[in-house]
């Protein structure tokens, strides 16, 4: 019995560490193939040639974010059969289509035209690789559709029957898709993918222009970025109290979690700010409390009655004070980024956006901010679903592999020691290419011996109607 | 239900079809990370990663499509299977990282570069290996209680299985070695000529190997190749084999460009149909069929629509990609 609990446990560690890995580069993919279009459309639009280079200087780097994204996405999908089996055999029968779907719409697009969009400028010509640059960017939005529909299942069920043998089986898609927390979490977390991308483009634009407050590249890619984050930054917060409003009327012990009240409050209840929650005590300790905000918040009357984790079985308690912490992350991050908002806009007002050392070093230290506020958001999400794997319907106990310890230690040790080799090499390797400032004639990932087309040596690009003179491609 | 056609048998050929798409695209993806340490550093290697870094992704892609289609149409056996497999599916899984970071990585450091190509072996190496262990093992049957695996944690390690990893092993270095025939020349072509001829030999022979022992792992598979009157349409396969091989070794000695890469293709094609004999009407032998293991009917009609609409697309533009990067890497002026 004891044993069995270590295995669960151990691969709980290995699916959060491998999953909150995984999800760091596609947070950035998903915003980079974005701002990648955006930057391959200006320059299509305006013909001007310092779009071209950003956008390869760019395209380098999500080169390496994408090649990561993929080999740790593919250990996930795998990792549902060696440590969830009989999660996968219960609940195959409804997320396992959503995921077919998700190979067939989105990752094999994004892999299609993903060779044409790094190596191909040369060959198709203009309009083709833009549409390749635009399958893969819409590709990892289809991704983020269907995987966060099955993740949204997984948080709010519907649209199923329970089989005889335990089995879910689907009963009507399209309440299966569209769940309830479905719509919340696709634009928070898309959201946040803008964010967090828009964060590291301003931060390396802001590092340049500390050196070289000229450097042209640097100054768009600055104003770009900090322009989509006084537009997103704002969005998110919204989008963030909706889902809590959504949170608490489908998981409302979620959200005592999330809020720290052990107690239930007849007559308003108090935000709590900070404070430490006590799982055993079934206190939160030293807590800073706001009165009656919390009822405000939630349930927008100051005086309006709240239950408390005393109300339901402690079996059913998720484990409060990583709840309680992940989500105070979370948002003071979303308020941080908010004040970089603000203070991007009013520098633009005064016309000092390009020259205002103070800001350049707020947006430099706010980089990594929204991978940071990505993982504390996940963590508040899944965290907060325990005890259960599909909320309220099949226990993490019950969803485990027949594992051993050992086995599931010694996987999970591989893991951590092959993902902090590999993709600790691969984060250097980015830092590096963004330490390089950009510059005209910015080079493309192309590189070593160039792959060349049979025949036909003329490239097609030069063929293209209006496609302009040959050195703004160089 | 408004469908008359049994959708496990559908899916179990659409899962094969991942299965060979895979096996075969990456196959040669794998083979030349297999041949790596014997390409000379500097150009050589450097045009053979070059002519498959456009394409790998979408290769790989069809392992997330078997694995992932497994999940959503035979969810029992997806989660019997990898649990039984615990041990080579996470070494696969954790050599397919080195191989694919190894793509980019390799550039971006020169002083790493000889790092990230031995990365590139070992995990193209392990990956066959483990894939081949995989196989292996699940031919030799698994053993299953209430809906989940019954067996120890080694149960895979077996000197079937080892020969079945090698011969896979082989087999994708001859996929690469061809591959290489048909987009490389000058001297590595004629490398990959010699090598060719030495892992298509092996690969013969270890196919021969696993066949011959195959119909004694079980009863069941003797019966299913040497029953009579179907041991008149198995007896084709074999057959087909000697057929194909000896047109392997002939092209080779022609020096055709595309027939020693077609026929490596026709001997894979041969195995997947081997295979099939052997396993079909079972998904985890020596118990658990198509139907035990089948997701219900309403979540396979979901799927139908997108795999016949989708499947076709995904061909079209896969053969797109194929076509902007045709033709030889590294060199100009080939006709
Ligand atoms: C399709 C399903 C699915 C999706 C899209 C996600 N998860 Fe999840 N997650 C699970 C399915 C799941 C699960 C299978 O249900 C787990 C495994 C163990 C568990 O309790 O739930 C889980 C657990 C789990 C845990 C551990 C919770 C605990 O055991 O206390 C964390 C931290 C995350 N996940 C984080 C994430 C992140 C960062 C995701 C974004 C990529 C994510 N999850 C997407
Ligand atoms: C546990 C859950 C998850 C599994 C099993 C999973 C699986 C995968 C797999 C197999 C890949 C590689 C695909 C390829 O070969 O191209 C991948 C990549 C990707 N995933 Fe995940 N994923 C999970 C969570 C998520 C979530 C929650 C999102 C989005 C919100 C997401 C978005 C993406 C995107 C955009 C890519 C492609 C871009 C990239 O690789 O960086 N994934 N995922
Ligand atoms: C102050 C602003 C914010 C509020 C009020 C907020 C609120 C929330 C809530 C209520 C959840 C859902 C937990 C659940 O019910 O399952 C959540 C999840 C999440 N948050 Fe936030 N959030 C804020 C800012 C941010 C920021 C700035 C980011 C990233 C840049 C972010 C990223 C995420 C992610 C990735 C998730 C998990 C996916 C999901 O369930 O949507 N959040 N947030």
């Amino acid at each position: 019995m004891f044993e069995s609990f270590d295995a669960v446990l151990l691969a709980r560690l290995q699916f959060a560490f491998t999953v909150s890995f995984h999800f760091i580069f596609p947070s950035f993919s998903i915003g980079l193939a974005s701002y990648l279009a955006v930057l391959e459309g200006l320059w299509l639009w305006t013909g001007r040639q310092i779009y071209l280079d950003l956008f390869k200087y760019w395209l380098k780097i999500f080169a390496l974010v994408f090649g990561m994204g993929v080999v740790s996405g593919i250990v996930m999908s795998y990792q549902f059969g060696t440590n969830w089996s009989v999660f996968s055999d219960k609940v195959g029968p409804v997320i396992g289509p959503l995921m077919a779907y998700e190979v067939l719409t989105a990752f094999f697009l994004e892999a299609g035209f993903l060779g044409v969009m790094l190596f191909g400028l040369n060959r198709v010509g203009r309009t083709l690789h833009f549409t390749a640059t635009l399958a893969v960017a819409v590709g990892t939005f289809i991704s983020a559709f269907w995987i966060l529909a099955a993740n949204s299942w997984m948080h709010t069920p519907t649209g199923y029957v329970i089989s005889a043998g335990g089995q879910f089986v689907p009963a009507d898609w399209l309440a299966v898709i569209f769940n309830p927390s479905f719509p919340y979490r696709l634009v928070h977390t898309v959201f946040a993918a803008y964010l967090t991308t828009a964060l590291v483009v301003g931060a390396v634009g802001a590092w340049h222009l500390l050196h070289d407050r000229l450097n042209d590249g640097a100054r768009v890619m600055f104003s770009m970025a900090m322009g989509m984050i006084a537009v997103v930054a704002p969005l998110q917060i919204l989008a963030g109290d909706q889902q809590g409003l959504n949170t608490l009327e489908h998981q409302p012990v979620k959200v005592m979690a999330m809020e720290g009240h052990f107690k239930s409050y007849a007559d308003g209840a108090p935000l709590i700010l900070f404070g430490w929650p006590d799982q055993a005590a079934g206190v939160t300790r030293y807590a800073v409390e706001i009165p009656k905000a919390s009822s405000l918040i939630l349930k927008h009357a100051l005086d309006a009655p709240l239950a408390g984790l005393e109300s339901v079985d402690r079996t059913e308690w998720p484990p409060v004070a990583v709840v309680f912490w992940s989500f105070r992350v979370m948002v003071g991050l979303g308020f941080l980024i908010l004040g970089l908002a603000a203070f991007g806009l009013l520098a633009r007002l005064r016309k000092h956006l390009y020259d205002w050392p103070l800001l350049h070093r707020f947006a430099l230290v706010m980089g990594p901010a929204g991978f940071v506020a990505v993982i504390a958001g996940w963590v508040t999400t899944e965290v907060g679903r325990q005890p259960y794997t599909v909320y309220g319907l099949l226990r993490t106990v019950d969803s485990v592999s027949r594992l051993d310890a050992p086995a599931v230690a010694v996987s999970l040790l591989a893991f951590v020691v092959v993902y902090f080799i590999v993709f600790g090499a691969g984060v250097f390797y980015i830092l590096k290419l963004m330490g390089q400032p950009p510059h005209r004639g910015e080079a493309g990932p192309e590189r070593g011996e160039p792959v060349r087309a049979a025949g036909l040596t003329a490239g097609p690009a030069m063929a293209q109607p209006g496609s302009g003179s040959r050195d703004r491609e160089a | 239900m408004p469908f008359n056609i049994d959708l496990p048998t559908v899916f179990a050929f659409v899962i094969a079809f991942a299965i060979f798409a895979y096996v075969v695209m990456d196959g040669f993806d794998l083979g030349i990370g297999i041949l790596f340490p014997v390409l000379p550093a500097g150009r050589e290697r450097d045009s053979a990663m070059n002519s498959i870094a456009p394409v790998w992704d979408g290769n790989e892609t069809w392992l997330v499509l078997g694995g992932g289609g497994l999940l959503a149409a035979f969810p029992l056996a997806y989660g019997m299977i990898l649990s039984a497999l615990y041990a080579p599916i996470i070494a696969m899984l954790l050599a397919l990282i080195f191989r694919g970071v190894a793509f980019e990585f390799r550039w971006r450091a020169p002083g790493h570069r000889a790092i990230w190509d031995i990365a590139f072996n070992v995990g193209s190496v392990v990956a066959a290996f483990a894939q081949g262990i995989t196989l292996g093992a699940l031919l030799q049957g698994i053993a299953v209680q209430d809906r989940g695996y019954a067996g120890g944690w080694f149960d895979w390690l077996t000197p079937f299985s080892l020969l079945v990893g090698v011969s896979l092993v082989c087999g994708y270095a001859l996929l690469g070695a061809a591959w290489l025939i048909m987009k490389s020349e000058g001297a590595l072509q004629d490398r990959c000529y010699r090598l060719a001829l030495r892992v298509g030999i092996a690969t013969i022979v270890a196919m021969a190997a696993v066949s011959a022992w195959t119909p004694f792992l079980r009863e069941a598979y003797w019966q299913r190749w040497f029953a009579w009157p179907q041991v008149l349409f198995t007896a084709q396969v074999p057959l087909l084999v000697v057929i194909v091989s000896a047109t392997f070794l002939f092209g080779l000695r022609r020096r055709h460009h595309y027939t020693p890469f077609l026929m490596a293709l026709a001997l894979f094609a041969l195995g997947l149909a081997g295979l099939g004999i052997s396993l079909y009407p079972n998904v985890v032998p020596p118990s658990v069929s198509i139907w035990d293991a089948a997701a219900p009917d309403f979540s396979l009609a979901f799927m139908l629509p997108g795999v016949l609409v989708m499947v076709p697309i995904i061909l079209a533009y896969t053969g797109y990609s194929y076509w902007v990067f045709r033709g030889k890497t590294g060199h100009e002026g080939y006709h």
